[in-house]
């Protein structure tokens, strides 16, 4: 199988009586993933557009058997639902939310050790297996089933590798969004790690950004313990020290986490890194023949 | 978000962490009253702007008379103070603050951070206070001790005396300085801070601990719990585009060149901004108009960038996922008609209905330059400035 999610996956969706949730909890379903429920804590016994509504997490857990769950629900309450989701024993937790205060996930974070749950994200597009299953808010239609891994903090720039690939022709046997906040669930090497275990992955693009260290750790583990083709992408080689691009963690700050010095590290890690966000695609067929 | 000096020793103070009394003002002779009502002197007269290194631009001056503490503040307001934070064109100091001088025994460091690899609060301490604390991560890095804290249990007090063997204290300061640091954690965690850093930490002849500088950063995203501190943002701080950008939910960061960008999604924004240099171009902009880029928001998205004087051009690169590219289409084209856009356009559309996106573009009449991904994208627009110039 690929990583983390595959056909058999049933996914919940917690706040699935928002416009986000029901929406994307639709667009889930329409792409053929299993999604059989919801959560809305005093909405429980209800269905919309035929999905049952329960109480809590391990109530929908109980009756669904879900192992999954994607987290729409609004930043002052979302570190709540990663918690709730945690506890009630779900493997994987998709967290969509963007804007969850830091301290809030510095507390999930601890909250979360010793425990079976993984969490990717929070501020992240989600997951998909393409033509098996999705989680989350990335246009399926741009995926095409395949052997290539791809992971990134960002969005647009995940659909935008996923599109230069699919356009060639070459198709994807996971694609993971992290998110872009400082702290969160799931890194760069977490993801590298499962890609490299995974006998239906035979390389990786990897894109990252400006801030913090996680790609970096990640090119190690690629020197040290990948026989995986990877080829990568940084973004913000003009973004200005000091200003926060965007994304809560795409701040170069004290000098540190800036783009050149990621793409040295990454260069030096046998990592073929692309000179322009056009050539991702490009960059990992320099280095890998489908 | 970022506070003036007087705010950040006004909470620390609630907090029961050791500051210099003081008061701000906002004219000379408010200066000279406060300074009688805090004592005999000598006092400190500093210039409030949100930059650092405000001593050596002249925005720090000490005061042995309530005369000469008049005559500072008078010159000080009004006065436009570059420091190496500031920029060329420095800031205009509308307030200053005047508070009790000290005898300093010792300058040391302390900051509170989100460390992003531990996922924790972690403490800074250097008994090189004063300095410009990046200058001596590079150059002995041996010379700072951090701690980190278990967000669970909190800061213990042997964590505490640890930082402060650390710092080189003894005797009675020991306990003074867990008191002190312990009341720093809080603050960092009722503010919800994403950054708090006093430098200096004094110790005084008398033997006591002072902060003697403090600076905050603020959670953005934790702001909805904190309407207080919301309250206390100086917008004449900010860059007046972004204060606008902020305002109809558009992320925007001013740049010095004059290709300006109109992005959805924040990782995509920064890759338009270096496509663009990488074709020799120079970006005027980052922004981001989101996923739900409505018609309004492309329009003032537009507005903003065109404020620039800069701007000679503008790229529009747009992977509709969940957005559809014909409603992106109309809302660029109505911008593009309100805001009677005189500067090339080049716009890249790609993903969901991108045909009829494409159509609407060409039916529009307007003078709209067609790019097929982003690298044909960024040498159009970057061709079309040349051309232009």
């Amino acid at each position: 199988m690929s990583i983390l999610i595959d056909k058999t996956t049933k996914v919940i969706t917690q706040g699935i009586t928002g416009a986000t949730g029901l929406f994307h909890a639709q667009g889930a379903r329409d792409y053929g993933t299993q999604m059989v429920g919801g959560v809305t804590p005093g909405k429980g016994g209800t269905v919309i557009d035929g999905f049952p509504v329960y109480d809590t997490v391990l109530d929908a857990v109980k009756q669904t058997g879900a192992t999954a769950s994607v987290i729409y629900v609004p930043p002052p309450f979302a570190a709540d639902s990663i918690m709730e989701a945690v506890d009630a024993g779900v493997e994987l937790v998709c967290c969509i939310t963007e804007g969850i205060p830091v301290l809030d996930m510095v507390k999930v974070k601890q909250y979360m050790i010793g425990k079976k749950t993984r969490l990717i994200g929070p501020n992240c597009p989600g997951v998909i297996t393409p033509g098996e299953c999705k989680i989350g808010i990335m246009p399926g239609y741009i995926h095409k089933p395949g052997r290539v891994g791809v992971v990134s903090r960002s969005g647009t720039l995940t659909y935008e590798a996923v599109w230069q690939l699919t356009c060639l022709g070459i198709g994807q046997s996971t694609c993971v969004g992290i998110g872009g906040d400082p702290v969160n669930g799931t890194n760069h090497l977490d993801v590298l790690r499962m890609f490299q275990e995974d006998p239906n992955t035979d390389a990786v693009i990897m894109i990252g950004e400006i801030g913090g260290t996680s790609e970096e750790e990640a090119a190690y583990f690629v020197k040290e313990h990948m026989n995986k083709p990877v080829a990568a992408y940084i973004a913000g080689v003009t973004a200005p020290p000091g200003k926060r691009m965007g994304h809560a963690g795409a701040i170069i700050s004290g000098g540190k986490g800036t783009a050149a010095e990621k793409v040295a590290v990454l260069e030096a890690c046998g990592i073929s890194v692309a000179a322009s966000p056009a050539e991702m695609a490009e960059a990992l067929l320099k280095i890998y023949k489908p | 978000m970022n506070i003036h000096e007087y705010q950040a020793k006004a909470i620390l103070r609630k907090f029961g962490v050791p500051v210099p009394d003081g008061h701000v003002c906002y004219n000379s002779a408010g200066a000279r009253e406060w300074a009688k009502r805090l004592g005999d002197g000598p006092w400190v007269v500093k210039a409030q702007i949100h930059a650092g290194g405000r001593g050596k631009g002249g925005g720090v001056k000490l005061a042995r008379t309530t005369d000469e503490v008049r005559n500072i503040a008078r010159e000080m307001i009004g006065m436009t103070l570059v420091t190496h934070q500031t920029g060329p064109e420095g800031k205009l100091v509308t307030r200053v603050l005047v508070e009790d001088g000290c005898n300093i025994a010792n300058e040391l460091y302390v900051s509170l951070l989100v460390d992003r690899a531990t996922s924790k609060v972690t403490v800074m301490a250097s008994t090189e206070g004063g300095m410009d604390i990046e200058e001596v991560a590079a150059k002995t890095p041996e010379k700072i001790f951090t701690e980190a804290i278990d967000p669970l249990v909190g800061m213990t007090s042997f964590q505490c005396r640890k930082i402060a063997f650390a710092l080189g204290l003894s005797g009675k300061l020991i306990n003074k300085a867990v008191a002190l640091l312990q009341g720093l954690y809080t603050t960092f965690l009722a503010c919800d801070c994403s950054m708090l850093e006093i430098n200096p930490l004094v110790v005084t002849k008398e033997n006591n601990l002072l902060a003697l500088d403090a600076k905050f950063g603020f959670d953005d995203n934790a702001l909805f719990r904190h309407p207080k501190i919301g309250d206390m943002r100086d917008y004449d701080e900010e860059d007046p585009n972004e204060v606008e950008a902020s305002q109809h939910e558009l992320s925007y960061v001013a740049l010095t060149g004059n290709i300006g960008c109109l992005v959805n999604g924040a990782g995509l924004a920064m890759a338009t901004m270096d496509i663009i240099k990488h074709y020799s171009g120079d970006p005027a902009n980052f922004l981001d108009v989101g996923g739900g880029a409505t018609i309004e928001r492309v329009t003032e998205a537009f507005k903003l960038i065109l404020s620039d004087k800069n701007v000679k051009g503008i790229l529009v690169n747009i992977f509709g996922g969940i957005m559809k590219c014909d409603i992106i289409a109309t809302g660029v084209v109505e911008a593009a008609k309100q805001v009677s856009l005189k500067v090339p356009l080049v716009v890249r559309l790609e993903g969901t209905n991108v045909a009829r996106g494409k159509e609407i573009l060409a039916e529009s009449g307007l003078n709209i330059v067609s790019a097929d991904g982003m690298a044909d994208a960024a040498q159009k627009i970057v061709q079309a400035v040349k051309g232009a110039n």
